[in-house]
């Protein structure tokens, strides 16, 4: 086959802008030829180069006493104790859940698993964080539909349980909606395994499925916004096989016990290609590959496609000299294929050979080193002015509010989605979405000690101001952490933005990091890993901004942890944290007003800490019998939420003379909710006043529903069928 | 007492059973790879563990139920060697036609994974004489695959012969005739959907599994 001809119009097809082939056209000294070209359009992409986002997370705070590893690697890496470390990653798979929802969501899982056992871990929990469009948008449907079921799918067989996440509907996700899963796995601290390709010489293994023509350009692909008509681009979506990601976990787990293995990276965005430069690059060596023997599923591949191929469940490795075949014995007992495609030289280029011609010969360094970073223009999202209660009218009916706000698609029970998934495979779930507790808790196996995870963000709040919104989506994980009395430890984050090349957007980005950076540095809570999904946007119309973040802490002694759930009849509830009626941006105001003005909540990040410092004690000094954070919906649902995990209704004070909504339904931030026997009360709220925290006993459990007062009283019946019934009728309907 | 787990390439409850034989044994299982022919002498009790063996390609358990491994494995169930299959296990089992009937797709079409009420049905089996005074349990269920299908005539002599030893109580799947858990003739071959290994351990929110476990040890 001649070579075709590089033209205007081939560049502008790979994403790439004239001026980034001019850099192209220098750092080789001559036109690239096709492979060479879809090579640097893969690693240049927004995707894989970070580029209009680097010098951004540059920012973030990503040190910390208990870092192994921080950014840059394929997943962050904490010390957890007793020679254990946590490895945990967040990552989107936005584009291809929108284009095919089951494949997008179960190879989202798929990749996420890979980057954690890439790095010597076992796989221990699965989270994720989707935000669909309005239920009454036509597709919202079909789309939870596949995107549960995709995520079910993969992550039932692999048998890694999915413990937890977060649900959104609005209509800012109708033509984008966001699919971003985390996952947390358990390794020695002196067994982890990283990227860099070391020595000369060595050989390079391919192992896992063979390379077909799916996925090919997924990475430009999902650097780029929508037209409206993503079923164009359905050839580009991989496909998973959770079968064959099983047997590749096992193996490589396997084969990880032995010194065989040098470096290793997984085969994810840009395939062949991101895999072989990340461990050439890192490794500061050259990489020769003869492309006939990889593996193929199709006869015919050109180098171009197996090189841009993002076939799923493949992996990319280093092996020490000598120890070949036991690294293939252990292939062959797992079934995978597995062959020696070339070497790592001195040269410091990628070299390819198809067919006895070399048919790419570029420089390693500028793929990964020279990679654009664009500090692109930005505007400050304006300013809201907070919303005085006054400005926000009462419900005409408080107890009807309730119900309403219960049964929203905000705030209404996930059983019909967690039912999905296999939450306690594994047999170490010790807290699950099946509590509705604030984070999932993990045991680490044969001891007892926990992880805690969670997922947060509220886009409600990030677009009305992005730094105060980015600020509570860490302050909303380190509470959920402190809530179960984990430690809280360090966080990942998926940050899914629109378009980067139109100022506001950046500005939102910018805003929204900043936002979650200052909450890194008061907490001491660093980044240890991320992704950012940029160009979520269809026919212009740009997603909320959504910096989702996941957060991991470690409790030390499983019998002394925080649940949802532990309330007592006769216990008193008690508040922690100030409440002064913040109705801006909250679930009242959009559900019962069907507005969404005014400032969101600021968070004072002093007072939270103090607030989960104190909360923590009291649960590892047995104060409490149960506990929940106040988010969304306020303290009234907080307070109703708690009452039916514990099936005990609870009497709350009125405050004053009212009017309450702002009381009820107002979403201060740094706030809990204490369960606490008669005789821990006071206590519990004189300890709170010698550190200047706010507390106050604010009612009562008993009885079979929840009341405030001549203001409003339900049953628990009344209450669990709004809340549970919301999203099986919706589904069903 | 030496107990085995029989490893399929993607079991994933095979640990999860393995703790469990543990606890009740005081004494860690073999793990026997699917590619082995024999199950070695001195093992007393085989539990064929959860999961997706062969990632439920083709049908539930049809795979695996022609691995190597399981020509020994019928042989030995023949002469009265106890064996379980647990969910992913109980499909194995029917599938080698050590057990009768098959494991449809749920009735609802969807995964179901939650806390499962069940009613002990004969309390005289090898698998269940620790529930006597206990008229319900509740175990985990995670499965896919987990509709008990079988004609009349098979339904009805299960239920003559007393080898129902599970229902459902509130049907997750449509099961025939409530059915969760069921013997063969001699009683020693037993398979059931929900996941007993998982209800071990106070902090898995209950204990009720370690009665199966202990009931078939003590048997022994």
């Amino acid at each position: 086959m001649p070579d075709p001809e590089i033209t205007p119009d081939t560049i502008a097809e790979h994403g790439l802008s004239e001026d980034e082939y001019q850099v192209i056209l220098e750092r080789l000294g001559r036109a690239p030829n096709l492979i060479e070209l879809g090579i640097f359009s893969a690693m240049w992409s927004e995707h894989c180069s970070y580029k209009s986002s680097r010098r951004h997370l540059q920012k973030f705070l990503t040190a910390g006493a208990r870092v192994i590893q921080g950014p840059g690697e394929n997943a962050g890496v904490i010390d957890i104790d007793d020679g254990d470390a946590a490895i945990f990653k967040m990552e989107s798979h936005n584009h291809p859940s929108c284009i095919e929802p089951y494949q997008g969501a179960a190879t989202g899982v798929g990749g996420i698993l890979r980057d954690v056992f890439t790095m010597g871990a076992r796989p221990v929990a699965l989270m994720n964080a989707l935000r669909f469009g309005a239920p009454d948008n036509h597709g919202t449907k079909s789309l939870i539909d596949g995107v549960v079921a995709g995520i079910a799918g993969y992550g039932n067989c692999v048998g890694v349980p999915t413990v937890g996440g977060e649900t959104n509907f609005h209509p800012g996700y109708n033509g984008n909606i966001l699919v971003n899963v985390m996952c947390v796995g358990l390794a020695r601290t002196d067994n982890i395994f990283y990227c860099a390709a070391r020595g000369v010489g060595n050989p390079v293994f391919y192992v896992g499925s063979r390379t077909g023509r799916d996925g090919i350009h997924g990475a430009t692909m999902a650097s780029a916004g929508f037209d409206g008509d993503g079923g164009e681009k359905r050839p580009t979506v991989q496909v998973g096989d959770p079968f064959t990601g099983k047997l590749l976990m096992e193996a490589c787990l396997e084969l990880m016990a032995t010194d065989a293995i040098i470096a290793i990276q997984d085969m994810g965005a840009a395939g062949l290609t991101s895999s072989s430069v990340e461990m050439a690059n890192k490794g500061g060596v050259g990489i020769e590959l003869n492309l006939d023997h990889v593996p193929q599923r199709d006869r015919n591949m050109t180098a171009y496609e197996m090189m841009l191929s993002e076939s799923q469940e493949r992996m990319l490795m280093v092996i020490r000299p000598g120890r070949e075949q036991l690294a293939l014995d252990i292939f062959q007992k797992w079934e995978l294929d597995a062959a020696s495609i070339g070497q790592t030289t001195d040269t410091g280029r990628m070299v390819l050979v198809h067919h006895g011609k070399t048919v790419c010969d570029i420089p390693v360094a500028p793929l990964a080193g020279d990679a654009p970073d664009y500090d692109r223009p930005r505007a400050s999202t304006k300013k809201r002015v907070p919303l005085p209660v006054a400005d926000v009218p009462e419900p005409r009916d408080y107890r009807d509010a309730l119900l309403r706000i219960m049964g929203c698609p905000d705030i209404a029970s996930r059983r019909w989605i967690w039912e999905q998934y296999d939450r306690h495979v594994m047999a170490d779930t010790i807290d699950s979405s099946q509590s509705g507790g604030d984070a999932a808790v993990i045991r680490i196996h044969n001891t007892h000690k926990a992880i805690a995870i969670t997922t947060d963000v509220t886009p409600r709040y990030c677009h009305a101001d992005p730094y105060e919104g980015g600020k509570q989506a860490v302050a909303e994980t380190w509470r959920n952490l402190s809530a179960v009395g984990a430690d809280p430890i360090a966080i990942t984050n998926c940050l899914n933005f629109g378009n980067p090349e139109q100022p506001e957007i950046m500005g939102q980005f910018v805003g929204c990091i900043e936002g979650m950076n200052a909450a890194c540095r008061v907490f001491d809570y660093p980044v240890v890993s991320g992704n950012v999904s940029l160009y979520n946007e269809t026919d212009g119309a740009a997603i909320p901004p959504t910096p989702a973040v996941g957060g991991i802490g470690l409790i030390r002694d499983l019998s002394r942890r925080g649940t949802i759930s532990g309330a007592e009849e006769g216990d008193t509830l008690i508040m922690i944290g100030e409440t002064t009626g913040r109705l801006g941006s909250s679930v009242y105001l959009l559900r019962i007003m069907g507005r969404e003005d005014g400032a969101p909540p600021p968070v004072d990040l002093e007072s939270e800490k103090i607030n989960g410092d104190y909360v923590r004690q009291l649960i590892r000094n047995r104060r409490v019998n149960a506990v929940h954070d106040c988010s969304d919906g306020g303290l009234i649902v907080a307070a109703c939420e708690m009452a039916l995990a514990a099936n005990t209704g609870v009497a709350l004070n009125p405050v004053g003379p009212g009017p309450h909504h702002g009381w009820l339904f107002g979403e201060d931030q740094g706030r809990y909710l204490l369960a606490t026997a008669a005789r821990s009360v006071n206590p519990v709220i004189s300890t709170a006043r010698d550190l200047g925290i706010k507390a106050c006993s604010i009612g009562t459990f008993g009885g079979t529903g929840v009341s405030c007062g001549d203001i409003l009283e339900v049953s628990l019946a009344e209450l669990r069928t709004a809340h549970e019934d919301w999203l099986p009728d919706f589904m069903e309907s | 007492m030496q107990t085995a787990v029989i490893v399929f390439p993607a079991s994933n409850c095979d640990r999860d059973a393995a703790v469990a034989l543990k606890k009740v044994t005081g004494r860690d299982p073999l793990l026997i790879w699917h590619r082995d022919t024999s199950i070695p002498g001195d093992v007393r009790f085989v539990v064929i563990p959860g999961g997706f063996s062969y990632g439920d390609y083709l049908r539930s358990g049809a795979i695996a139920a022609r691995s190597p491994i399981i020509r020994d494995l019928v042989a030995r169930a023949g002469t009265g060697l106890p064996v379980a299959g647990f969910c992913n296990g109980f499909q194995i089992l029917t599938e080698t036609g050590l057990l009768p009937g098959a494991l449809l797709r749920n009735r609802g079409l969807k995964f179901v994974c939650r806390a499962q009420t069940l009613a002990v049905t004969n309390i005289e089996s090898r698998y269940t004489s620790a529930y006597a005074g206990m008229d319900h349990v509740t175990f985990p269920v995670a499965h896919h695959d987990g509709n008990y299908f079988a004609d009349d005539g098979t339904l009805n002599r299960l239920e003559q012969e007393g080898r129902v030893l599970f229902r459902y109580v509130g049907n997750p799947n449509g099961s025939a005739r409530d059915i969760a858990g069921i013997c063969n003739g001699a009683g020693n071959v037993f398979g059931m959907m929900p996941h007993p290994e998982r209800a071990v351990d106070p902090l898995h929110g209950g204990t009720d599994g370690l009665g199966l476990f202990t009931s078939i040890v003590e048997s022994l």
